[in-house]
């Protein structure tokens, strides 16, 4: 084990370089550009034995991972934004096809206005197209992460394409001290790649991504996906829990602080998450009951954990880096607040919407929208839906 | 090769697959077997089949290579007859018959002719 200082982007390259797959296809997009950058930087230098596929657009490169891991391979991509949305249609097939790809996604505000900067609006887009979402808070949990992906991904019970975020720029490009692991105790943990229906396999051959024909079977397979996904709510746990007694950072659905007591949650998601739990720690020393819950899986929704640890709250606010519009709000908020209306008390559940493009969001934003949770908490009325942080108003 | 000279090394039994709920099926959808494609029966497409002249055609295989659906069938060298369960009459085997033995006739004229 050694302590670096590193870039978001270098950690996750070198977790890649660590488990060394057997194929990495990418095309370089902003923020993500300096992983596709290192990794082919460590196939050049002869480091990884992996086949880098350097392809002509996103689409290609998810196609060329969807193919690469039908033939039996193990492969591994990375993209942002404009990259994520051009990869569309394939990311939907790769998971239909139960190829356990892995993809770290630093995300990026979709276009247009033309942006490079961080928010949720790419993978939050990405949320049902099948694949397993982990957001990490930053570059150590990018690190981390990338590395479970593969268990996850791979186990016998799951056989899903995971994708795992860290924000643009914020955490990407912020050197900052991450925990890395030897090469060996990487490469351990992965273990060794086990490929279901290989098409390279002559002695069994399989046809892969045939035509359902009219009357079909897609019904009984979009079944299957999702009690896939029901599966890697365990597994998720599980891979989380043997990486903790690995490297002392133990992972589970969420991280939750301070909420025992508090009448008032935060609910965040992505490096927001750090700078909601500084304000939280401040706002406790003025004897505030606050607390915050960092969500780590978005898919598979962990929503009857979620709805217990949230139960003894009195106002929850969902904090969403991305606009689901004309919704009744962000893409977490509408999660919350389905999985709390099953719960036997029913607090009141307020969204804020910060961060798109990029926009800072500063501590006294956040305590703004807990000053207005407050108000909520004391019975006084408080809309519901999508408070702005930050946003210039007039 | 004709149909009947195929060997397969085992089918993939699916005789109950209207039956079949997600836990029967393959992962991912995947066929787990090949050569299949002789099972799917895309005759019913053709709306013109091909007739063979066979005092022109001298079996020069020429129509064989040139047919995308492996619908010439031969057996000992010699041009045999289409595979009319297979072959969708897009007319390239007469296109490329260098004697123009191979000609396309309508498929409802055929079949009043063969119900005669």
């Amino acid at each position: 084990m050694a302590r670096k200082a590193i870039t978001g982007n270098g950690a996750i390259a070198l977790a890649l370089k660590q488990v060394e797959p057997d194929v990495m296809a990418a095309y370089p997009i902003t923020p993500q550009t300096e992983i596709a950058q290192n990794y082919a930087q460590y196939v050049a230098n002869g480091d990884v034995v992996t086949e880098y596929i350097a392809v002509e657009s996103e689409h290609s490169a998810m196609s060329a991972a969807i193919g690469s891991a039908a033939a039996g391979a193990r492969t591994i991509t990375a993209t942002s934004s404009q990259g994520f949305a051009l990869m569309w249609e394939m990311l939907f097939i790769a998971a239909s096809l139960r190829l356990p790809i892995t993809m770290p996604v630093i995300t990026r505000a979709l276009s247009g206005p033309i942006n490079i900067h961080c928010d949720h609006s790419d993978s939050m887009g990405g949320r049902d197209c099948g694949w397993i979402q982990l957001y990490g808070e930053d570059a150590q949990e990018g690190y981390d992460n990338a590395i479970q992906a593969f268990r996850i991904a791979e186990h016998m019970d799951v056989r899903l394409p995971v994708m795992t975020m860290i924000d643009g720029f914020i955490i990407s490009g912020a050197i900052g001290p991450v925990e890395t692991l030897d090469d060996e105790q990487v490469k351990e943990f992965a273990g060794d790649y086990v490929s279901v229906n290989p098409l390279l396999n002559v002695e069994k051959p399989v046809t892969v991504g045939a035509f359902d024909s009219l009357g079909g079977w897609y019904f009984e397979h979009k079944v299957t996906q999702n009690r896939a996904m029901e599966n890697a709510m365990d597994v998720i746990e599980e891979v989380g829990r043997e990486f903790g007694e690995l490297t002392g950072r133990e992972y589970s659905h969420f991280k939750t602080h301070e909420i025992e007591d508090a009448d008032i949650v935060l609910v965040a998601i992505g490096s927001a998450a750090g700078n909601v739990k500084t304000v939280v720690k401040k706002l406790r020393t003025e004897g505030k009951k606050v607390g915050v819950l960092k969500v780590r899986t978005f898919r598979p929704f962990p929503t009857e954990q979620i709805r217990e640890a949230l139960s003894g709250a009195k106002v929850i606010g969902v904090m969403d880096r991305s606009d689901s519009f004309g919704a009744q709000g962000g893409p977490l908020f509408t999660e919350i607040s389905a999985a709390m209306y099953g719960a036997d008390a029913h607090p009141q559940i307020i969204n804020f919407i910060y961060g798109l493009g990029g926009r800072d969001l500063f501590p006294d934003d956040i305590e703004g929208a807990v000053e207005m949770l407050e108000k909520a908490a004391a019975g006084e009325p408080v809309a519901q839906q999508r408070h702005y942080l930050n946003v210039r108003e007039g | 090769m004709s149909k009947s000279a195929k060997t397969k090394k085992e089918k993939w039994d699916i005789s109950d697959v209207q039956n079949w709920g997600p836990g029967r099926h393959e992962m991912g959808a995947t066929i787990p077997e090949s050569g299949n494609a002789d099972d799917y029966e895309t005759g019913g497409w053709r709306s013109e089949r091909p007739v063979r002249d066979l005092e022109k055609c001298n079996d020069c295989m020429i129509c064989y290579f040139a047919c995308p659906d492996s619908s010439i069938r031969v057996e000992n060298d010699k041009m045999v007859d289409f595979d009319l369960e297979h072959c969708k009459g897009c007319g390239i085997c007469g296109q490329v018959c260098p004697r123009d033995a191979i000609e396309m006739m309508n498929e409802i004229k055929a079949c009043k002719l063969e119900e005669k």
